[in-house]
């Protein structure tokens, strides 16, 4: 019998979009996987390009940043500036022979409760189909 | 000698005020001694003067020196091409020396197409002295007898002085004055890259009569006949430089099968008749590119044979 | 600026593959400002090492430091009691940085994890253009503030040759020919008689040519 994958997802949401509308998919009670682990930014544009690495290098299964809809950034261009950052990262584990949807950018306003849901389900289903991060260690967990 | 520079055959037919017409000849990507003569001897007689291309866009092939000297051993006369791309003064005056002892007499100083467009782009880029530099240099070598350092020099080549023009790179209204300069710094003979735009040339020599430059130096308006539309086509927009009238292509579109070739011939053969005429051209240099036996037959409807005695 | 750009990845693994326990030496200098080798880009090519080793199971361990300057005795002093103690050290400075640790620091060894390419500037944010050749005697004020020797393709001093299409070079599209900028804009401070007269064979002693170059400064020197 094999056993169940539970992927370790980070998501990067910013305070005004993102992590609002994880927020109303809360109070909608709509569901969405237990193993994405949120991390509230001002903006997306405080996520760096060391960020999104280190979580890789600790084991993150997958990484995602989510950010408002393009044109509607709360500081401007904090999440197109953002999006560079991510595609940069994808080259880079494209060049370390790691898949890099295991790091995505996604955009979505406070109101979209069920996006927000959609989306996490999204990037769950996926991670699960690349399966472990390679980076992690291959004694002990399986 | 008197007052000949060189005494080349192609300074005389033009100090005489004949019609000059010059022809154009690649060495070969090998040693092949035959094959080189092959493609020279359709150009015996027909011409006044061979160029002798110098690793043409930066294609490497036998030297130009090597191969005009042989030229000269076939008793036809070479313009012996030399580019600053690959060699430093140094290494270009030592060339020098030796073309003239081997009977070379007339010389052409290009800048050279970039090594990126060759077959050996790592090359190391030399362009220790630039294209006016060179023509300078020579005329230094030949008319004071020094070497660029100013030491005297045993015994100096006299050579007849070429350089290029194109009328139609950028930008168009400096063009003229930069002809100017190289005839400043001592270029005998010119010879323009290759024309099509007859309105844009005829402007251009009329500015270069204007300034009187055509009574220090000799001008030979660039002909290559076109093959097809699909070669019309090529130069028009992959030739950095190169002014190519949309009515020329049409023309050879509309040639019809197995005609296009003599279609680009009679084009080639009109431009010549008017460069005949035009005030200010010396003459022709004809540049059929991969289609030298084709040359004789281009020369006798052009009208150019027999070519003077002088 | 002394304009750099990363080594690809491969070729950084391939350097250190024997190596356990390393060092990354940043630049506040040059590369900092062409954002390729300060302490941000330490932290980066830490990160991507200690990812591609884990990954194939052979861990690295990185210490990270940067410098004010690598090009300065009084700077890399500050690392002489750590510099030791690793298999090798990967500087991210110019290749001046790069070899002042070599020359400092002989029983170590030194490896660039970048090609140091150019003199140039930033002409927007991240990019950065060459400007500048060493030639060791500058003349950019005779063509309009602009250098022939470093941005034409050919260095011609009386250019432009007959590639120039366009007001640009033959070489590419996306390079801009300096020869049709200095004329036009002699032609535009109706200048033009200023490039009339044939600029004469450049002297490449005080270049690359004439051997490795030295300057001092003699009130200063002890």
């Amino acid at each position: 019998m094999s056993e169940v994958f539970n992927p370790q997802i980070l998501a990067f949401c910013c305070k005004y979009c993102a992590y609002a509308a994880a927020d109303l998919a809360g109070s909608m009670r709509i569901s969405y996987p237990a193993n994405i682990k949120i991390i509230q930014v001002p903006c997306t544009g405080r996520v760096d390009i060391i960020h999104l690495l280190k979580a890789v290098e600790d084991g993150a299964d997958g990484v995602y940043v989510a950010g408002c809809i393009e044109g509607e950034c709360h500081f401007v261009e904090g999440n197109i500036r953002t999006r560079k950052k991510v595609e940069y990262v994808k080259e880079i584990l494209k060049e370390l022979d790691i898949e890099p949807e295991r790091i995505e950018m996604f955009n979505l306003s406070s109101a979209m409760g069920p996006r927000f849901a959609e989306i996490a389900n999204e990037m769950t289903k996926r991670i699960i189909k690349l399966g472990q991060s390679p980076v992690k260690n291959n004694k002990g967990a399986k | 000698m008197n007052d000949m520079k060189s005494g080349s055959r192609l300074e005389k037919v033009l100090k005489a005020g004949h019609f000059a017409f010059t022809g154009e000849c690649g060495p070969p990507k090998g040693a092949n001694v035959e094959k080189l003569k092959e493609k020279m001897s359709p150009l015996k007689k027909n011409v006044d003067a061979v160029n002798i291309t110098d690793n043409q866009t930066a294609v490497v092939r036998m030297a130009s020196l090597a191969a005009s000297a042989i030229m000269v051993s076939e008793g036809m006369e070479p313009n012996y091409q030399m580019v600053c791309r690959d060699r430093n003064r140094l290494a270009m005056m030592s060339d020098i020396l030796g073309a003239y002892a081997l009977g070379i007499r007339n010389m052409l100083c290009l800048s050279g197409d970039h090594q990126k467009f060759g077959n050996h782009p790592e090359a190391k880029n030399v362009y220790d002295i630039d294209s006016m530099q060179l023509i300078s240099m020579v005329k230094q070598m030949r008319d004071k007898g020094e070497f660029l350092n100013g030491e005297k020099i045993d015994d100096p080549p006299r050579l007849f002085i070429g350089a290029a023009s194109n009328p139609f790179a950028d930008p168009f209204e400096f063009r003229i004055h930069r002809l100017a300069k190289k005839i400043k710094a001592g270029a005998d003979f010119i010879q323009t890259q290759c024309i099509y735009n007859m309105n844009k040339f005829r402007k251009f020599i009329n500015m270069a009569v204007d300034m009187g430059l055509t009574e220090k130096c000799y001008i030979l308006a660039g002909v290559t006949p076109l093959k097809s539309a699909g070669m019309a086509k090529y130069m028009a927009s992959k030739v950095p430089g190169m002014d190519v009238p949309d009515h020329l292509i049409k023309r050879l579109k509309d040639a019809g099968k197995g005609k296009v070739a003599e279609e680009g011939i009679k084009i080639s053969l009109e431009q010549i008749e008017e460069f005949k005429q035009m005030k200010g051209v010396a003459g022709v240099h004809l540049m059929a590119i991969e289609w030298e036996h084709r040359v004789p037959e281009i020369a006798k409807r052009a009208g150019m044979l027999p070519r003077p005695a002088v | 600026m002394i304009i750099a750009d990363r080594k690809p990845i491969e070729e950084i693994f391939e350097m250190i593959k024997e190596f356990d326990k390393i060092l990354i030496v940043g630049c506040k200098g040059c590369v900092t400002v062409c954002n390729v080798g300060g302490a941000k880009e330490v932290d980066i090519l830490a990160a991507i090492l200690k990812i591609g080793r884990k990954k194939k199971q052979k861990p690295l361990q990185i210490d990270e430091k940067t410098l004010e300057r690598q090009c300065d005795l009084e700077y890399i002093a500050q690392i002489k009691d750590t510099v030791n103690k690793y298999d090798a050290v990967l500087s991210m400075a110019c290749g001046v940085g790069l070899q002042f640790l070599a020359e400092a620091y002989p029983n170590q060894k030194f490896f660039p994890a970048v090609n140091t390419k150019f003199f140039g500037g930033a002409t927007a944010h991240g990019i950065w253009e060459e400007r500048c050749a060493g030639c060791g005697i500058c003349i950019v004020h005779y063509f309009g503030g602009l250098c022939p020797i470093a941005r034409c393709s050919k260095s011609l001093m009386n250019g432009p040759c007959g590639g120039s299409a366009e007001g640009k070079c033959e070489i590419d599209k996306n390079v801009a020919c300096i020869w049709d900028l200095i004329v036009r804009k002699k032609m535009e401070h109706e200048r033009l008689d200023d490039l009339l007269d044939i600029t004469p064979a450049k002297d490449w002693r005080s270049a690359k040519d004439g051997g490795p170059r030295r300057r001092e400064c003699k009130e200063l020197i002890k």
